[in-house]
C-alpha cells in the first residue's frame, strides 16, 4: 500500500494525480460518494457522515455532517450520493426509512436541507437523475419506490414492487426516463419514471436478492447486476427480452457493482459477506479478476470511481472504518499468480496439456530436457505428441493420443455393454461371458470365466467339448512355463512369442488327451489356476495388446516362480506325500497357511516333468472324487478379482462379484468392493455407458453404491414461455396456464419422454419424432431446420 | 424476584406452580404425569386438530416426505392447521436431520437433545432418543454429558449461551470451539451444529407454547426413556381457576368483555395505521421507546408474581428434572433480561447491520450448503403467512400485528430495528400476550395452558399456533444472527 506511485492522468483540462493511500475512519462506513470534481469524496454511516477532500499525498477531513446535540436516527445512513450536476447537493438515505437531502451551499453549521419521511422501512438506496437538477429516487425495504422533486416536499410518484424490499435503484445514464430497481425476491424491474402505475420490463435475474444494479456508462441498455448468489451478470437489454450477456462468477455474495470508466468490459465490485477484496473483472473473463485490491481488513461496503473519466482511480470504504484510494497500477494481479498450465486425461488415455505459449516454445527447443523430464509420465504408452492445434490468448494447448490401435478401449466398451450379468443360470452367465471375452481375444478373462463356472457349477452338467477345449487352454498355458521368464523381460515382444507356444500347447494338449481321459477333471483344476495366479496370466498366449503388459512385471512375483510354484503343487493335493520335495523355507512360510494357493497351484504341475505331471493328474482326480466345496475356492476367487482389479481391469473384478453374489461376497472386504463398484461406475459412465452402470448400481449389494441411485432422482423443469420452475406438473405452467412441451408432430402435450432438436428447439413424443425423421430431415414444426436424430 | 437465575436450583423451580408444589411439599409424591387431555396438545381441543388433519392429504404427503420418525407426530399434527408453513418446516428439518451435513446422524439427534434439555423439553427428548439410537448412537452417551466425547461436551457452552442469553455469544467462543486441537470444531459442522441448536430451542418453545403432549403410544423401546411426561402442572391443566392472578387478567386498557377486546384491537390498528400518515414522532422519541419496551418486556414476567418463590424451599425437585439434566451443564443458567440495568452495558444489536437477509444467509450458506434456502424460506414463510382474517373478522391485514410479535421477540433478544416504532408493540400486543410471548421464547417450560388461554380469547387456535410459529421463528433468527454475527467476527 505504501507503494508511492503517482499517476498523472491527462483528462482534458484537469488532471488527477494521487497515489494509494488511506485513512482512517471513526466509524465502520455503509456508502461513499463522489463529488463531480473528483475532488471530494462522502463517506456515510451508522455513526459516520464526513466529507473528505482527496489531495495528493492524504485524505483530509474537510467537514462533519453530524451535528446537532444528540445523533438521530435519521443520521444513520445506509447509502449517500452526492449529485453529479450540483456539487452542493447530497441526499442520504437512513436505516430509519427517511430520504435526507443536505446542501453545502447553506450558512449554518446544520447542513441538512429537506427530510422525507414516507418510507415505513429502511431506504436501502437513493440516486439522482444523472441530468436533472432537482429528481431524486428512493428504494425502500418496505417494497416501494419513491420519486421526489426537490422543489418539493412530498414525492411525486410512487412506485410498488408489491411488498418485495427494493435494494438498489439506478437511473439509467443514457435514457432519460428509465430507471432500473433489484429486488430481494431475485428480480429486476425496468420502470418509466412517467409511469407509475406498472414496470415496463420485469424479469428474474437472481437467485435471491439482487443486492446492487449499475448502468453501463456508454453502453446504452447494459446493465450489471449483482447478487446474493455470489454472481455478477451483465443484461443487455435493448433487446425484446432481457438478454444474459456475460456472468462473472465470484466467491461471495455480491453487494457493490461498478463499471469501470473508459474500459467498456470492465467492472469492480466488493462483497457483502466474508470476502474483503475489491476485485476489477473483464467480463469476457469471468473466471479470474483482472485486479485485486487487497487492503481492507473487513467487508468493503462502498467502492466509487474517483472520476468518471479516469479508469486508474478507484475510492473505497470499508467496516474496517478505513476510506482507501486505491491505483489501479498498485493492485495485485491474481492472472499472474495464477498456475497457467493445465493437464488433463482424456477418456481414451489422451493427453491434453496446457501451457504458456513461451512455455511451450522452450519445450519444443530444448528436446532432451523436457524428454527426460516427461517420458515416464506421458509416454507410458508410446504416445506420440501430436500439433498443439488451438491456443488461447496466452496459452497453448497440446493433445497427446494414443497410438491408434495401441490403446484402443473399445474392448472396455464392448465387454461392458455385452456381458450378461443377472437374469440366468450362473453357468450359462459364465459361458456367456468367457464368449464375450473370448471374441474380444481376451482369452484370459474367458479363461477365467470358464473356471468359475465349473467351480460354482456341478461339473455333470459341463458339456464335455466345452471340457476338451478348456483342457486345450489349460495345458497350452500351463506347458510352456519356462517361456515365461523371457516374457516378462520383453513385454511389446510377447506377440510372436506366445504363439510359438501356443503351437507347443497345442500339440501337448492332443498328447495330453490321448494319454488319459481321466485327466479332464483335474485339467479343471489346472484352470482355476491359472486365472487366479499372477505370473501365469503372462502365459497366456492371447493377451497381447491389452494393457496388462504396461504394468511392470513385479519382481517378487516373477523370480520365485519356479520354487513357489513346486511349492504349492504338494502343498495342497497330498500335502504330507511330497512334503519332502525342496523348497525355499521362507516362501513356504508365505505361503504355506493359505492352503487355497497351493490348491490353485495344482496345474502348476504341470510345468515339471511331463510324467510327474501325469502321476499329479491322477491324484487330484482321485481328489476331486471327494467333491470339494465350493466355499473352498472362494478365498481363491477373491484373490483372483484383487490380482484383475489391481490390474486395472476392474470391470473383470465388478462383473465376477455380480455374478457370483453371495458366493464370493462374503469373503470380500465390504469397502473394496464398495471401491471396486465405485471405480467402475465411473469408469461406465466416462464412457456413456449409462444404462450398463446404472445396471451395476441396481445389481451391487454395497449400501453406499446401490443409494446412487436414489440421489438426485428429481428432474427440474421450468416452463418455456414465463420461465418458471414447473412445481406440481412437468407439462402445464402454473402460472401462464400454458403447456410447456407440446409435440410438434401431433400437437398433443407430451407426459412422458420428450425429444427435441437441439439446434431449433422444437420436438416430441419420442416415436413420433423418429417417426418423423425416418420421412423426412426437416423439423416438424415447420422451421426450416435440418434436424439431425442420433 | 426470580431474575438472577443463578441458583442452581432455579431451573426446577418452574415446572410447578405455588400451589400444586405446596400440596406436593406436603405428601411428597410424584406428580401425576398423565397428561389430562387427548390429542396433540393440551392447549387446543383434540377436535379442532383432528378436523384439518383428516381433510389434509397433503400433511400425510409431506410426513411420508420428510419426517424423520416416519408417523405423524404430534408437533406436525398441530403444525398441520398451516400447511403451507409445515412444508418448509418439515423440508428444513429433513435437511439438518438426514440429508448431507457434516456432522454424522447420531450427533445431529444428541445435539437435538442438548438443545430440548436446556429447557427440559422431554418431549423433544424421547423423541430424539429414539432417533439417535435408531441411527446408530452410543446408547452409553445416553447416560449424560460425562459418558460423550470431549468434543460435543464443548458444545454444551455455546448451547447454554444460544438458549438463554445469544448476546453473549463472542467470536472467543467460537474460537475455542475451532481452534486445532484433539477436539476442534470445523467451520461447517459448527456452523451444523449451530442451526440444530436454535433449531430446537425454538421447537421448544413451540412445544410448550402450543401444549403439545407426548406422544400416545407408550412403546417403550430404551431404558431411556423420561418418567415425567410433560411439564405442565396439573391445575393448569385442569384449568380450575381458583388461583388469583392479577398481573393476568387486568390489563392497560382496562378491557373486561373479550369481544369488545378484539374490537378494540382492530380499532388500534386502523389508527396506527392512520396515524402513520401524518404524525410521526422524532427520532429521540423512538429510541426511548425501544427502550421502553426493552425495559418493560422486564416487568412482565417478573412482575408475574404467580411463579416467584424462594428457591431455597424446593432442593427435592432437582430430583424431577435430573433425568434432562443430565444431558446439560450449569442447569441454574437461565434467560436474563437484556435490559438489566447496573451491569455492564450491553451493546444493542442493530438489526440493519446484521441482516439474516444479507449476512446471515450468506454466511450460513457458505459453510453449510442449501440451508440457508432452506431456512430463508422457512423465515420468509411464517413472516408473510397471512390469512387476512382475525377471529371472526375478514379481509384484514396483519401485516402490522405479524411485525409486532416479531420484533418483540428480537426487541427482547436486544435487537433493534432502526426503521420500526417500537411503540406499535405497545399499542398491539395486550399484556396477557407479552407475558406469554415473553415466557415462551425465554423460559418456555414455564408456560401455562392459562396463559395460552388469556390472550387474544376470541381468536382461533389456528390463529394462536400462527403465533406460536412467529414467536419460533423469530427466537430462532435471533439466536442464529447472534451465533453466525460472532462466526462472522471469528474469520474476519
Amino acid at each position: 500500500m505504501e507503494k508511492m506511485s503517482r499517476v498523472t492522468t491527462a483528462l482534458g483540462s484537469s488532471a488527477l494525480t494521487g497515489r494509494t493511500m488511506h485513512c482512517h475512519l471513526d466509524a465502520p462506513a455503509n456508502a461513499i460518494s463522489v463529488c463531480r470534481d473528483a475532488a471530494q469524496v462522502v463517506v456515510a454511516g451508522r455513526s459516520i457522515f464526513k466529507i473528505f477532500a482527496i489531495e495528493e499525498e492524504q485524505f483530509v477531513e474537510k467537514l462533519n455532517l453530524r451535528v446537532g446535540r444528540k445523533p438521530s436516527l435519521n443520521l444513520s445512513c445506509a447509502d449517500v450520493v452526492w449529485h453529479q450536476m450540483d456539487e452542493n447537493l447530497l441526499a442520504t438515505a437512513a436505516t430509519n426509512g427517511v430520504v435526507v437531502t443536505w446542501n453545502l451551499g447553506r450558512p449554518s453549521r446544520n447542513k441538512q436541507d429537506q427530510l422525507f419521511t414516507e418510507h415505513k422501512r429502511t431506504v436501502n438506496k437513493v440516486c439522482f437523475h444523472p441530468t436533472e437538477a432537482h429528481v431524486l429516487l428512493s428504494g425502500s425495504q418496505d417494497g416501494f419506490m419513491k420519486c421526489f422533486d426537490l422543489r418539493r416536499k412530498d414525492s411525486v410518484s410512487t412506485f410498488s414492487g408489491q411488498s418485495e424490499s427494493v435494494r438498489d435503484v439506478q437511473f439509467s445514464i443514457r435514457d432519460y426516463f428509465t430507471f432500473a430497481s433489484t429486488f430481494e425476491n431475485g428480480n429486476v424491474q425496468l420502470w418509466d419514471i412517467r409511469r407509475p402505475d406498472r414496470c415496463e420490463r420485469m424479469f428474474t435475474a437472481h437467485n435471491g436478492p439482487v443486492f446492487c444494479c449499475d448502468w453501463h456508462p456508454e453502453d446504452r441498455g447494459w446493465l450489471a447486476t449483482g447478487g446474493r448468489d455470489k454472481m455478477v451478470k451483465v443484461w443487455d437489454m435493448t433487446t425484446h427480452r432481457a438478454k444474459e450477456m456475460h456472468c462473472v462468477q465470484t466467491i461471495a455474495s455480491v453487494a457493490r457493482v461498478k463499471w469501470r470508466p473508459e474500459c467498456r468490459h470492465h467492472l469492480a465490485t466488493c462483497s457483502m459477506m466474508v470476502d474483503h477484496n475489491i476485485y476489477v473483472w473483464d467480463v469476457r473473463r469471468p473466471f479470474v479478476p483482472a485486479a485485486m485490491f487487497e487492503e481492507h481488513r473487513d467487508v468493503t461496503t462502498g467502492i466509487a470511481w474517483r472520476h468518471p473519466h479516469d479508469p486508474s482511480f478507484l475510492l473505497s470504504g470499508s467496516k474496517d472504518s478505513t476510506l482507501c484510494q486505491h491505483l489501479f497500477r498498485d493492485a495485485s494481479q491474481p492472472v499472474e499468480r495464477a498456475n497457467p498450465e493445465g493437464l488433463c486425461y482424456g477418456l481414451f488415455g489422451d493427453l491434453a496439456f496446457a501451457a504458456k505459449e513461451s512455455l511451450v516454445a522452450a519445450e519444443s527447443g530444448r528436446k532432451p530436457y523436457t524428454g527426460d523430464r516427461r517420458h515416464p509420465i506421458f509416454f507410458k504408452r508410446k504416445l506420440d505428441p501430436a500439433e498443439p492445434f488451438s491456443g488461447l490468448a496466452s496459452s497453448a494447448l497440446s493433445v497427446f493420443e494414443i497410438e491408434p490401435g495401441g490403446g484402443s478401449m473399445s474392448w472396455f466398451v464392448d465387454t461392458a455393454e455385452r456381458y450378461a450379468l443377472t437374469g440366468r443360470p450362473l453357468a450359462e452367465l459364465c459361458d456367456h461371458n468367457a464368449k464375450v471375452a473370448r471374441e474380444l481375444g481376451r482369452n484370459q478373462v474367458a479363461q477365467t470365466w470358464t473356471m468359475l463356472r465349473i467351480i460354482y457349477c456341478s461339473p455333470g452338467l459341463v458339456p464335455s467339448a466345452n471340457l476338451n477345449h478348456s483342457v486345450g487352454k489349460g495345458s497350452s498355458c500351463g506347458l510352456p512355463l519356462m517361456n515365461s521368464f523371457n516374457l516378462k523381460d520383453m513385454a511389446s515382444g510377447l506377440g510372436s512369442e506366445t504363439r510359438l507356444d501356443r503351437s507347443k500347447g497345442d500339440t501337448r494338449s492332443d498328447t495330453v488327451l490321448l494319454d488319459s481321459s481321466a485327466t479332464l477333471i483335474t485339467n479343471e483344476d489346472n484352470e482355476e489356476t491359472e486365472g487366479s495366479d499372477v505370473p501365469t496370466d503372462y502365459l497366456l498366449g492371447d493377451v497381447e495388446g491389452e494393457e496388462d503388459e504396461l504394468y511392470p512385471l513385479d519382481p517378487e512375483h516373477v523370480h520365485p516362480e519356479e520354487p513357489e510354484y513346486v511349492l504349492p503343487q504338494e502343498a495342497f493335493p497330498l500335502r504330507h506325500e511330497i512334503v519332502d520335495t525342496p523348497s525355499g523355507p521362507e516362501h513356504l512360510q508365505d505361503k504355506a497357511d493359505s492352503p487355497h494357493v497351493s490348491g490353485s497351484e495344482a496345474d502348476a504341475a504341470s510345468l515339471a516333468p511331463v510324467d510327474s505331471s501325469f502321476s499329479l493328474l491322477s491324484i487330484s482326480h482321485a481328489l476331486y472324487d471327494s467333491r470339494l466345496p465350493p466355499d473352498f475356492f472362494s478365498v481363491l476367487v477373491c484373490d483372483m478379482l484383487h490380482f484383475y482389479a489391481e490390474q486395472g481391469d476392474v470391470q473383470m473384478a465388478v462383473s465376477v462379484l455380480i455374478v457370483l453374489g453371495e458366493r464370493v461376497r462374503k469373503d470380500i472386504d465390504e469397502q473394496t468392493q464398495e471401491h471396486w463398484y465405485t471405480s467402475y461406475i465411473d469408469l461406465l459412465q466416462r464412457f456413456r455407458l449409462w444404462n450398463v452402470s446404472n445396471q451395476v448400481v441396481k445389481l451391487s449389494t454395497s449400501q453406499a453404491v446401490s443409494c446412487l441411485n436414489q440421489a438426485s432422482t428429481t428432474l427440474h423443469v421450468n416452463c418455456s414461455h414465463c420461465k418458471r420452475p414447473m412445481s406440481s406438473r412437468g407439462w402445464v405452467c402454473d402460472r401462464c396456464h400454458r403447456c410447456a412441451s407440446m409435440c410438434a408432430v401431433c400437437h398433443h402435450v407430451v407426459k412422458g419422454l420428450f425429444v427435441w432438436c437441439q439446434g431449433c428447439s422444437h420436438g416430441g413424443h419420442l416415436q413420433h419424432i423418429m417417426k418423423w425423421l425416418e420421412g423426412s430431415s426437416h423439423c416438424p414444426a415447420g422451421c426450416g431446420h435440418l434436424c439431425e436424430y442420433s | 424476584m426470580n431474575r438472577s437465575g443463578s441458583s442452581p436450583s432455579a431451573a426446577a423451580n418452574y415446572l410447578l406452580c405455588t400451589n400444586c408444589r405446596k400440596v406436593l411439599l406436603k405428601d411428597k409424591r410424584i406428580r401425576v404425569s398423565q397428561p389430562l387431555t387427548r390429542g396433540p396438545s393440551a392447549f387446543i381441543p383434540e377436535k379442532e386438530v383432528v378436523q384439518a388433519n383428516t381433510v389434509d392429504e397433503r400433511t400425510n404427503f409431506l410426513v411420508e416426505e420428510y419426517s424423520t420418525s416416519g408417523r405423524l407426530d404430534n408437533i406436525t399434527q398441530v403444525m398441520s392447521l398451516h400447511t403451507q408453513y409445515l412444508e418448509s418446516f418439515l423440508r428444513s428439518q429433513f435437511y439438518m436431520l438426514r440429508m448431507d451435513g457434516p456432522l454424522p446422524l447420531p450427533h445431529r439427534h444428541y445435539i437435538a437433545i442438548m438443545a430440548a434439555a436446556r429447557h427440559q423439553c422431554s418431549y423433544l427428548i424421547n423423541m430424539h432418543v429414539d432417533e439417535f439410537l435408531k441411527t446408530g448412537g452410543i446408547a452409553e452417551w445416553l447416560n449424560g454429558l460425562e459418558y460423550v466425547p470431549q468434543r460435543l461436551k464443548n458444545l454444551n457452552e455455546i448451547n447454554k449461551l444460544l438458549a438463554h442469553r445469544p448476546w453473549l455469544i463472542t467470536k472467543e467462543h467460537i474460537q475455542k470451539l475451532v481452534k486445532t486441537g484433539e477436539n476442534n470444531w470445523s467451520l461447517p459442522e459448527l456452523v451444523h451444529a449451530v442451526v440444530l441448536l436454535a433449531h430446537y430451542h425454538a421447537l421448544a418453545s413451540f412445544v410448550f407454547g402450543s401444549g403439545i403432549n407426548p406422544e400416545r403410544d407408550p412403546e417403550i423401546s430404551s431404558g431411556f426413556r423420561i418418567i415425567s411426561v410433560n411439564n405442565f402442572c396439573v391445575c393448569d391443566l385442569a384449568n380450575d381457576n381458583n388461583i388469583e392472578n392479577a398481573s393476568l387478567t387486568g390489563n392497560n386498557f382496562g378491557i373486561v368483555d373479550s369481544l369488545s377486546e378484539l374490537e378494540a384491537l382492530m380499532e388500534r390498528m386502523k389508527r396506527l395505521q392512520e396515524e402513520r400518515e401524518d404524525e410521526e414522532a422524532s427520532q429521540e422519541e423512538m429510541t426511548t421507546r425501544f427502550e421502553k419496551e426493552k425495559k418493560e418486556s422486564l416487568f412482565v414476567v417478573s412482575g408475574d408474581t404467580f411463579h416467584a418463590f424462594p428457591h431455597s424451599d424446593f432442593e427435592d425437585d432437582m430430583i424431577v428434572t435430573s433425568d434432562v439434566s443430565r444431558y446439560i451443564e450449569d442447569p441454574g443458567f437461565g434467560y436474563e433480561d437484556f435490559a438489566r440495568r447496573g451491569e455492564e452495558h450491553l451493546p444493542t444489536f442493530r438489526a440493519q447491520d446484521y441482516t439474516w437477509e444479507n449476512h446471515g444467509f450468506s454466511l450460513v450458506n457458505r459453510l453449510y450448503s442449501d440451508i440457508g434456502h432452506l431456512l430463508d424460506e422457512k423465515f420468509r414463510m411464517v413472516y408473510n403467512l397471512t390469512y387476512n382474517t382475525m377471529a371472526t373478522h375478514e379481509d384484514v391485514d396483519t401485516t402490522m400485528l405479524r411485525r409486532a410479535l416479531f420484533n418483540y421477540v428480537h426487541c427482547m433478544f436486544g435487537i433493534r430495528y432502526d426503521d420500526y416504532d417500537y411503540g406499535e408493540v405497545n399499542q398491539l400486543l395486550e399484556r396477557s400476550l407479552k407475558v406469554y410471548i415473553k415466557t415462551v421464547t425465554c423460559y418456555p417450560e414455564r408456560t401455562t395452558k392459562r396463559m395460552y388461554d388469556s390472550y387474544w380469547r376470541q381468536f382461533k387456535h389456528s390463529e394462536k399456533v400462527h403465533v406460536n410459529l412467529l414467536l419460533m421463528e423469530a427466537r430462532m433468527q435471533a439466536e442464529l444472527l447472534y451465533a453466525l454475527r460472532a462466526i462472522t467476527r471469528h474469520l474476519t
